[in-house]
């Protein structure tokens, strides 16, 4: 009896995942704007801010390489933000009150549209990271790569769980700014532009309290240096934190959603 | 008419929140961010004198927030279009300029708020405006007149495509060309081809215009090249918008 509730649970996942991925292939335009976002922000803030690496303090020669994992990690902001106020959309045409109905647990649709968002976050980040190689980005080798993009998946994973939690909350598309805005002060107001030390007071302040803070070092470890456990554990941890917090919060919308 | 147009449009900006968030909330936002995350800069050999990031990042501010207003305002002007709301208007025995002067009007108001509202951010947190009342006056002549240019293009894109979607789309463009002039940093500290197009770009000539008297004074020359700058957009979006509203006219 139990394996068959976990199959049934493990069916509605992939066809919830499966749905996300349809709207990508019959909808291709639609992931313009979260691909060309980050990329956008990546190629700007290294023309503009570029110069930065004369400053004594920075530990590397090229500003690429140190941006490019902050691009990819706003990238996956801006996709799980997406899934929310694509679960927002969902709402407002009645789709998620069919879904509420079904014998499908809460947790099970909240899973499937955040691990949707986890994969989807991939296509930002391998066209901003291949942007970056093309103007000089450093390899950061296999294990920076994989660091790198399992930082990727679980932000954009926290981001939708937020986005969710809006959605569900505000029941419109109309909290889209807020979603996006959270996550981009999230990733941003960290050491997204420079070293720690070398950032204004208040904001090492709040960067060394911010979490995703522990995200972008260890994203960043492979492309500006090599890769550690002792810089990827506080990682690893920030998002299993961040997680858990969003994802119980989602889940709460989820279940006062016409209770 | 213009004003009862243009009020509406201010009114309609401020009642939703995917409208007013990108002329108030991002650009506030990135301020913050950029101020504390590369406000060491000004220590690089070749940064103008400045009394602190912060004063020389405000000008920027209001130029991004100015450009998004004017986004803001085609993406309205086309929901209005794909609502029939414009259709209405042409019905009415009004000038059809007026229609596209009202939304236009409101451009402008939005693209004064955004000065003010920098402006004030820049005195609360300790930015020194060194033109004095004078230079702080200039700089939101300046924002105001550049809404207005802008605005220009985003209703000609609006009145051409009459589809809400084409013009939100115009969003990261907006980022592409603030990023490609010397709205955040100096041009000659860019790197290339960024620092080249930026010396070209008539963005950098209008965010200088703007930044001159915040960080050091009124200078004529750079006013004249801002004012120069901003009659080319305004006239570029005269023939567009004309043209766009004939294009509509005809096609009903």
């Amino acid at each position: 009896m139990e394996t068959a509730a976990a199959n049934a649970n493990l069916a509605t996942i992939l066809a919830l995942i499966a749905r996300a991925k349809n709207e990508l292939v019959r909808v291709p335009g639609a992931a313009i704007p979260g691909v060309l976002a980050p990329t956008i922000f990546f190629l700007g803030l290294n023309g503009v801010f570029g110069g930065l690496i004369h400053l004594s303090g920075f530990d590397t020669d090229s500003y690429e390489s140190f941006i490019v994992p902050v691009s990819m990690l706003q990238g996956a902001g801006f996709t799980g933000a997406a899934a929310g106020v694509n679960l927002a959309r969902d709402y407002e045409q009645g789709w998620v009150d069919r879904l509420l109905v079904s014998p499908a647990p809460r947790w099970v649709l909240l899973t499937g549209n955040v691990l949707a968002a986890s994969l989807r976050a991939f296509v930002p980040a391998t066209f901003v990271l291949a942007i970056a190689f093309l103007i000089g980005a450093r390899w950061p080798g296999f294990d920076g790569l994989v660091v790198c993009y399992a930082m990727v998946a679980a932000m954009a994973a926290v981001a939708a769980c937020w986005g969710s939690m809006l959605a569900l909350h505000y029941k419109s598309q109309s909290a889209a700014p807020l979603m996006q805005a959270g996550m981009m002060g999230l990733v941003l107001l960290t050491p997204a532009y420079a070293p720690l030390e070398l950032l204004q007071p208040w904001l090492e302040k709040v960067a060394e309290i911010n979490p995703v803070t522990h995200v972008i070092e260890a994203a960043r470890q492979g492309f500006v240096g090599s890769v550690t456990w002792s810089e990827t554990w506080p990682g690893l941890l920030a998002l299993a934190a961040l997680l858990a917090v969003f994802g119980a919060l989602a889940l709460r919308e989820m279940r006062r959603t016409n209770a | 008419m213009v004003r009862a147009l243009g009020a509406r449009s201010i009114r309609q900006t401020f009642r939703r929140p995917q409208l007013i968030s990108p002329i108030v909330v991002f650009p506030t936002l990135l301020l913050a961010i950029q101020t504390g995350g590369a406000g060491a800069g000004i220590e690089l050999p070749g940064f103008p004198p400045v009394q602190s990031f912060l004063q020389f990042m405000l000008a920027g501010s209001m130029m991004q927030s100015m450009m998004l207003a004017g986004n803001s305002g085609g993406i309205a002007f086309a929901v209005d279009i794909e609502m029939g709301f414009t259709d209405r208007l042409f019905a009415a025995p009004i000038p059809r300029f007026a229609i596209v002067l009202g939304r236009l009007a409101g451009t402008a108001a939005l693209g004064l708020f955004a000065s003010l509202w920098f402006l004030a951010i820049g005195l609360i947190f300790g930015a020194e405006i060194e033109g004095g009342v004078p230079g702080a006056l200039l700089a939101i002549a300046l924002i105001t007149a550049s809404a207005l240019a802008v605005g220009g293009i985003g209703a000609a894109i609006a009145l051409r495509t009459g589809s809400a979607s084409v013009v939100q789309g115009l969003f990261p463009l907006v980022l592409v060309v603030l990023f490609l002039s010397s709205a955040f940093f100096p041009q000659e500290l860019m790197i290339e081809p960024a620092k080249t197009i930026a010396a070209y770009n008539p963005l950098s000539f209008i965010v200088e215009g703007v930044r001159e008297p915040i960080i050091s004074g009124i200078d004529a020359t750079q006013t004249l090249e801002a004012v120069a700058a901003i009659a080319g957009i305004v006239v570029l979006g005269l023939v567009l918008s004309a043209r766009a509203l004939r294009h509509r006219l005809r096609i009903g």
